[in-house]
């Protein structure tokens, strides 16, 4: 049963029903950096390494926490090119795993490709930049900036695009 | 500046908190808009910013809505900017903290010079020469009057035409259905008019009116209390979005078991079973099966073949017993005779529906076998457009009607018969000044009506028959410009008779359009006045379960526009002037009544006279006690209103009408509800026709993302990025075999006309099968939809047949949406 009132999820306390759950470790990150006001109109994002590529398989999907340990992402490898796509198959992207909704953790179905939120089933496609396929969410899956290094096939986070759930700013 | 909306402005303690009730389905979700100085922010601590909330760290899921497109930045009239903040209302009943994918937008649509709303019509428009230039209020209703004047006068009223909305929330209300009204009907007397749409004056729901039931009867908290319900023809998840979410789901998975055994002592008590009645698997279906499966019955019957369901399942009901014969005998007439009418084996409605014996079997076993405890089930039955736009809409509502009053499922909690509703409603006017029903569209068509004004109204993008529609009054709107056009300096009198001389010699059409944008009629039109809506003005409408709420002024519209009762008063004025002048005092006498400053005045004068001593005949959603409800009783019963009719004001509340008929009094002259025959007629010959030169069924209708005509979202980015044109729903092996692939672009054509549609390849649509979204800019399905109509000049837009053909493909497109399923499953 998928919980869907607000009563019923948290009796399941953030169960996932449907796709593959995805783990998030509970690694404290660097502290957020002071905020820099002046001088600038972008949030000072953290730079926070996720993975090598030679780590990466196609279609699965990677959990780390972006810019900070209470915000779970996931890094997938798409195995082709995808709008947003880094590293040198330009198919490497990452989005934030709480629905912009109403924040309950999306789970990835790695056989239709999409993100799927148990709670009001919204559905969101990775592969065109988080784009809600379907559901009640006025805001595509945040989608975490990546730069790719060659010299050392590293994918890094830089910054996040549009609000995760329950923040004021994404820089907490 | 940077484009990332990473953060967004707190709303500080203090700020401005105001009531908005969504506008964009019928379900009036209840928002809160807090408003506030734009150099002013709320701190992240719980004590500093005006929602209580914790935002130094992580908030856990469910704790509140809010999120980027619930804010903006807005400017008053006197230059002052203000964020805004739209959220929803976590206390009201019908919601409850819950926001749908549209009005978690309503902040963004509000009007802002760079925004969403930046192509608003500002200030009342005319088409000279060949251009749209802006003018003043008093130039425009100087040509909009003295060239209605000119027609009423020399043609009489029958040659003004209107195609005017008739509905709540924004682009109605019960301030602008009357302003609209008492303009239409008492002043100028004209029956030439359709409703927003649909070709005639008319109701969606002559049937169940007739047979003493009006169409919403119960409330939300009924689909808590069921023990079945039946969804017949409507996709609520997709269109009634936070009724199914909120109401019905719970319900679905057992969660107010509770509450119906205190509700029902004695009864059994299982989570609820839902049928669905649709010819094809929806979204709501999806997401219900996900939730419930062995809970979920879809009896996906052939198109058009619900007549022919609902007199099989009555027939079967009451050959196995489980009718009520004292509720009949007691409380209703013409039993007999119907059962007779209807008679049909499951068998015979087998063969038509393509359902299975046993699955009807099982949806009556389901919906009308008395429970173990020896109770009759708590049924309701939803309906909407499958019904409304069906075939044909007055025979399908008696025979769903039939079986529900023959099984005792209405006035009892737990059970009703509604219609689940598109906009919400708003309805109060004089009455309607004809006692035939006219197919307006024929009328225009076929060159009568010298003056049409879209209000509220989008036909060339919504009506039936449209492209012929469209071509016509193109045409005839083409012979008035040209002649206006040749009159350079001549003044307003001169211009008057120029487009008289077209309209009455030439075969001419004058067209003015009265709405929020310029919209598709602007290709048409000479005219041209903006409106205002919800935030901009004050607004009272009521929701699917009659709950009437006020929608508070938080802003000022952009530019001079007004309340569309403002501007039928200030029409009306002009009029009663130009009269005035003329010394034509008994003509002038028509036109008073309209000296209102407010909205509140206008709902004074309409709504809150309905039956009072002294008024005028008013057929009002208010019955004769809206009397007891104001502008300053409504705003302090907050997002939950009043559900009407208003039964009394007490201790400083309004108290409402949960359930209708529960004394089993119904709507007919000696209070018996009234059975009517309906035997299964076929499609209709025009469909028929079509069926049978055409492949593919167009099903339509409106989806989650969008709203009606995309008059706000064919300018909201979120909107248009994922449905820039009409996606056409196709099955992969049809699609292969005509070579389409996701994203190409393909015509649809048949008889009637031809349009252009996105392929979206969708494995849940059967075999010559298709869904084309309506009402979009980018592709009009309605060129595609016969002329037939029912008896009461209901349309059957369900119901066409047409072709595909591959056109090509748009880079973007595929580049940019996403093609997967639209459909929630594990």
């Amino acid at each position: 049963m998928i919980p869907i009132t607000r009563r019923g999820f948290l009796k399941v306390s953030g169960g996932v029903a449907a796709g593959v759950a995805i783990g998030v470790p509970d690694v404290l990150h660097a502290a957020t950096p002071t905020p820099e006001v002046q001088g600038r109109v972008n949030l000072p994002y953290p730079l926070h390494s996720i993975a090598k590529k030679q780590q990466l398989q196609a279609n699965t999907p990677v959990p780390f926490s972006y810019p900070d340990a209470s915000s779970p992402c996931a890094l997938i490898k798409m195995g082709h090119p995808v709008p947003g796509g880094v590293g040198p198959d330009r198919d490497i992207v990452a989005y934030s795993l709480l629905c912009t909704h109403m924040g309950c953790p999306v789970a990835y179905d790695a056989e239709r490709r999409v993100f799927k939120c148990p709670c009001h089933f919204s559905i969101f496609d990775p592969e065109h930049a988080g784009q809600m396929v379907s559901g009640q969410a006025t805001e595509k899956l945040p989608s975490i900036v990546l730069q790719y290094d060659p010299k050392d096939e590293s994918v890094h986070a830089v910054a996040v695009e549009g609000l995760i759930y329950g923040r004021q700013s994404n820089l907490l | 500046m940077a484009t990332n909306k990473d953060r967004v402005a707190l709303p500080p303690v203090g700020a401005q908190k105001t009531n908005l009730t969504c506008h964009f389905c019928i379900v009036g979700c209840g928002y809160h808009v807090y408003k506030w100085p734009e150099n002013q922010e709320g701190g992240r601590a719980p004590t500093d910013n005006a929602l209580g909330l914790d935002f130094r760290k992580q908030l856990p899921p469910m704790s509140i809505i809010m999120t980027t497109a619930m804010q903006n930045t807005i400017t008053d009239q006197d230059g002052s900017r203000h964020n805004i903040m739209i959220v929803p209302d976590k206390q009201c009943s019908v919601n409850q903290g819950l926001s749908s994918t549209r009005g978690g937008q309503l902040a963004t649509v509000m009007y802002t010079p760079n925004g969403v709303g930046k192509e608003r019509l500002r200030s009342p428009r005319v088409y000279v020469a060949d251009q749209w230039v802006d003018t003043s209020w008093d130039d425009a209703l100087a040509l909009y009057a003295g060239v209605t004047k000119k027609i009423l006068d020399n043609d009489g009223p029958s040659a003004l035409a209107f195609d005017c909305f008739d509905h709540g929330g924004a682009g109605g209300g019960f301030e602008n259905t009357w302003g609209t009204g008492k303009l239409m009907f008492t002043a100028l007397k004209t029956p030439l008019v359709r409703i927003h749409n649909r070709p005639a004056y008319n109701s969606e729901c002559h049937a169940t009116r007739e047979m003493g039931i009006g169409e919403l009867n119960n409330s939300y908290e009924d689909a808590e209390l069921a023990d079945v319900i039946v969804a017949v023809g409507c996709n609520s998840y997709e269109t009634q979005t936070n009724y199914f979410l909120a109401h019905w789901l719970p319900n679905l998975q057992g969660q107010t078991i509770e509450k119906r055994k205190q509700r029902f002592p004695g009864e059994d008590a299982a989570p609820a079973k839902v049928i669905f009645v649709d010819p094809r698997r929806t979204p709501t279906i999806a997401v219900a099966e996900q939730v419930a499966k062995d809970s979920v019955l879809h009896l996906d019957i052939e198109p058009g073949t619900d007549i022919a369901l609902f007199n099989a399942l009555l027939t079967y009901v009451v050959d196995q017993g489980w009718h009520d014969k004292e509720f009949i005998e007691a409380h209703t007439k013409g039993f007999d005779q119907v059962l007779k009418a209807n008679r049909t084996s499951l068998e015979d409605a087998s063969h038509i529906t393509g359902v299975s014996v046993e699955k009807l079997k099982q949806a009556a076993e389901w919906a009308y076998k008395p429970k173990a405890s020896g109770h009759r089930p708590h049924t309701m039955h939803a309906y909407e457009k499958g019904i409304i736009w069906g075939n044909d809409n007055y025979l399908i509502q008696s025979s769903l009607v039939d079986l529900v009053l023959a099984t005792h499922n209405v006035g009892r909690r737990g059970t009703g018969v509604v219609r689940m509703g598109g906009h919400q409603e708003g309805y109060t006017r004089p009455p309607y000044p004809g006692n035939t029903k006219i197919y307006v569209d024929q009328e225009i068509i076929n060159g009568k009506g010298m003056m049409y004004t879209a209000w509220g109204a989008n036909p060339f993008q919504t009506t039936l028959n449209a492209e012929q529609h469209r071509a016509v009054i193109l045409k005839r709107a083409g012979i008035v410009r040209e002649a206006m056009a040749n009159v350079r300096g001549g003044g307003t009198e001169q211009m008057i008779e120029a487009i008289y001389d077209a309209v009455k010699n030439k075969g001419g059409l004058f067209v003015a359009n009265i709405n929020l944008y310029p919209t598709k009629l602007a290709e048409a039109a000479h005219v041209m006045f903006p409106a205002a809506h919800p935030g901009e003005i004050n607004l009272t409408s009521m929701n699917g379960e009659r709950r009437m709420r006020l929608s508070q002024r938080f802003t000022d519209p952009p530019g001079s526009a007004k309340a569309d009762c403002l501007i039928a008063a200030a029409i009306a004025n002009t009029l009663k002037q130009l009269y005035s002048t003329e010394g034509k005092q008994d003509m002038a006498a028509r036109f008073e009544g309209f000296a209102w400053q407010t909205e509140e005045d206008a709902f004074n004068d309409g709504f809150r006279m309905a039956g009072q001593a002294g008024a005028g005949p008013i057929d009002s959603q208010g019955g004769t006690t809206g009397n007891l409800v104001t502008y300053e009783r409504l705003i302090a019963m907050g997002n939950n209103g009043v559900q009407l009719p208003a039964k009394e004001f007490r201790d400083g509340k309004l108290i409402g009408t949960e359930m209708l008929y529960t004394d089993y009094k119904f709507d007919t002259p000696d209070g018996k509800a009234e059975f009517k025959p309906a035997p299964w007629p076929g499609l209709p010959k025009p469909v028929a026709e079509q069926k049978a030169k055409y492949k593919f069924w167009v099903n339509n209708g409106r989806i989650n993302e969008v709203w009606q005509t995309l008059y706000h979202d064919q300018y909201n980015e979120f909107v248009r990025q994922r449905v820039p044109m009409a996606f056409l729903e196709v099955n992969p092996e049809d699609a292969q075999a005509l070579n389409i692939a996701s994203g190409d672009v393909v015509e649809v054509f048949n008889d009637y006309g031809s349009t252009y549609a996105l392929a979206y390849l969708e494995p849940d649509i059967k075999r010559n099968q298709t869904f084309m979204q309506f009402g979009h800019f980018n592709g009009v399905m309605g060129d595609l939809t016969t002329p037939w109509t029912d008896r009461n000049v209901v349309p059957y837009y369900k119901g066409t047949w047409a072709n595909i053909r591959r056109i090509g493909s748009v880079d973007v497109f595929k580049q940019t949406i996403s093609f997967k399923t639209r459909r929630f499953s594990a």
